[in-house]
């Protein structure tokens, strides 16, 4: 690499080799800086990265801009009815109906909950608002009352608010008129609450050194996960009433609950399984050497290694299950996508691109969704990424 | 409990105290395999043991019996008067006397190098946060790495990090210190710094119990030389008889290998 020229070594004092004067300096590498280097390095350091950038560029032209003119610039923002998205001869191209959606927007949110009461729904997404943003917030003050308001009394709150308590002038709303963001919202959130201590306990339960824990445990990970999730929720809403007596039957939004729930935490447990294998045996010893318990060092020294490990296939499983979430569709309960699918059957409305807006708008809400976990997710890695093993 | 000075004490080079850690027969096996067998070793208060001998001829073993970490098939561990047996409640008191130092250091990776000395006294011993705090700098500052004290173990070199899980255990006031090949993990230039924290308990009289092939710390402060070979005690001796005339065959065979 170096040559060296003779007037820079000189042989003394015993030593091989000693270095009397620098190395020249060598010119810059040609064109590695500025924007010319970026593009050299980045778009076209080879002939096949070159096609490549060619062919991405063509296919976001091809794309784009008329995805652009669909869905803002040819879009209709007002209107009463299906008048305003029909092609007229002097607007031969109409984009997104965002009328449409605007006009149905209550009905995407609160379903069939009477007019009446939908300020409950809004108390409710408020409380859930609030309760998300103290735990989420990582740095927010008492989380742990945060957590005692979010776990404990905002579920026992949202029942009575949503569903009724009429000692109190909260007349009941049956959950056959709950829909919309409120539906999915609520099959969500109790997914994504139950999975996860669930999907922690059955990961324990399928380690376990007892058979009977252990065998349970893989029991019943392995036929949820063996069986779609469409199947759980037709025998939960259709299979279940044949066994018990229809008295005793639980209402058919709380049994496609209880079916998304233990699911998602079959999956959920396989997940942590995973992150309980990356902990090194060491960690369990150190403990027991400090005489920390099972579950002390499963709470404080484990799981906090364990979980962070595998946040990405957490968020992964919480992502999936956010949109399996419109399976519940099947068995009869308004969620988002199915006022969605009502809505665009309405003749009020029936146009050409109807149905395009209303897919287009149900796309939109699941990506941004499901896009903010994920940035939330990374956000917290990079976070605990600090303290990063050796 | 605490008695010093000479009660009787009849065998070669063991100083007087009351008994530490008393080894009766141990065997432990897995399958046809014996991993320890009939092991017999007496540690008093104040002495300091180093047991070293090939790799895989129990001596990890050995110590992991002590505080419960491995269970045994037959024979007897008793620590400050506690017969261990597989009794959980008797494992738990055995490990309330008796602090641990691992060769892969195994500190928390996710707490800084305070909250790793002061997990297990907040926790285990229920000792208020400030108190325990206060605790664990100071054993910082006598392990030489104060200034380390909100870092993470991963921002630590191998030296330091053996240190903190020695302040780590240290912070649990235990009576009697193990050391499971301490310096066996660390680059060269870092051993001597271990090993002179590790000296300098000694100094301060704890009871130590050291697997290492670091020889020259064990004639330095060892009371007695343990050597094992194939699951066995082999020879126990004082350092000086231990280094200068070797009983058995395979001790010297083993010391003409390590100190070639």
């Amino acid at each position: 690499m170096t040559t060296l020229d003779a007037s820079s070594v000189t042989t003394t004092g015993g030593a091989a080799f000693v270095r009397r004067a620098p190395a020249p300096e060598l010119a810059p590498p040609f064109a590695s800086t500025g924007w010319l280097g970026w593009l050299r390095a980045n778009l076209f350091a080879t002939p096949f990265n070159a096609v490549l950038t060619v062919l991405t560029i063509l296919l976001l032209a091809w794309i784009v801009p008329p995805t652009i003119r669909f869905l803002l610039i040819d879009a209709v923002w007002t209107g009463g009815d299906r008048q305003a998205c029909l092609a007229t001869a002097a607007r031969p191209d109409v984009g997104a109906c965002w009328a449409f959606v605007r006009a149905h927007l209550a009905y995407f949110t609160y379903g069939s909950y009477p007019i009446s009461g939908r300020w409950r729904v809004d108390v409710f997404f408020a409380l859930l608002a609030f309760g998300m943003a103290w735990l989420l917030w990582i740095d927010a003050p008492r989380r742990g009352l945060g957590a005692l308001y979010f776990f404990g009394l905002f579920p026992i709150l949202s029942f009575f608010l949503l569903y009724g308590l009429p000692p109190l002038g909260l007349p009941v709303v049956d959950t056959s008129l709950w829909g919309g963001m409120l539906v999915t919202v609520v099959v969500a959130s109790v997914g994504i609450v139950v999975s996860l201590p669930l999907g922690i306990l059955l990961a324990l339960g399928r380690r376990s050194h007892m058979p009977a824990v252990q065998g349970l445990s893989v029991i019943f990970i392995e036929f949820v996960r063996g069986v779609p999730l469409i199947t759980v929720l037709f025998m939960a809403s259709v299979m279940l009433p044949l066994f018990v007596p229809p008295a005793w039957a639980p209402d058919k939004l709380i049994r496609a609950l209880v079916g998304v729930a233990l699911f998602a935490s079959a999956y959920m447990a396989e997940v942590v399984r995973a992150g309980l294998q990356a902990v090194p045996r060491g960690q369990w010893e150190a403990a027991a050497a400090l005489n920390l318990g099972y579950w002390q060092t499963l709470r404080l020294v484990v799981l906090p290694q364990a979980l962070r490990v595998t946040i990405p296939n957490i968020v992964n499983t919480y992502v999936a299950l956010f949109k399996d979430t419109t399976l519940v569709f099947f068995v009869g309960i308004f969620d988002f996508l199915r006022t969605i699918e009502t809505a665009r059957a309405n003749p009020t409305w029936a146009t050409p691109v109807t149905s395009a807006s209303g897919y287009a708008f149900a796309a939109l809400v699941y990506f941004l969704c499901c896009y903010s976990m994920s940035r939330y997710a990374t956000g917290i890695e990079r976070r605990l990424a600090v303290g990063d093993r050796r | 409990m605490v008695s010093t000075g000479g009660n009787g004490d009849t065998a070669a080079g063991e100083t007087g105290g009351a008994v530490a850690v008393d080894i009766k027969a141990l065997h432990k096996w897995y399958g046809e395999f014996y991993v320890l067998r009939d092991v017999d070793l007496t540690v008093r208060r104040g002495e300091r043991i180093v047991i070293c001998g090939p790799s895989g001829s129990g001596k990890s073993t050995l110590l992991r019996c002590i505080n419960g970490l491995e269970a045994y098939q037959r024979g007897e561990v008793v620590v400050d008067g506690i017969a261990l047996g597989n009794d959980p409640k008797k494992i738990a008191m055995v490990r309330r006397d008796v602090g641990m130092v691992f060769q892969q250091f195994n500190l928390f990776p996710h707490l800084t190098v305070l909250e790793n000395c002061t997990l297990a006294p907040i926790h285990v011993r229920k000792m208020p946060q400030a108190k325990a705090e206060e605790i664990a700098r100071r054993y910082l500052k006598r392990v030489r790495i104060p200034e380390q004290a909100d870092k993470y173990p991963g921002q630590l070199s191998g030296g330091q990090q053996q240190r903190v899980a020695i302040a780590r255990a240290l912070c649990m006031s235990p009576k009697i210190m193990m050391f499971d090949e301490p310096t066996s993990a660390l680059d060269p230039e870092m051993v001597k710094e271990v090993l002179d924290t590790m000296v300098e308990l000694a100094m301060d009289g704890m009871t130590m119990i050291v697997v290492s092939h670091e020889m020259g710390f064990a004639r330095q402060v060892a009371s007695r030389m343990v050597f094992m070979d194939a699951g066995q005690v082999v020879e126990i001796n004082t350092p000086e008889a231990f280094f200068t005339h070797p009983q058995h065959e395979r001790t010297k065979l083993f010391l003409s290998q390590i100190l070639k």
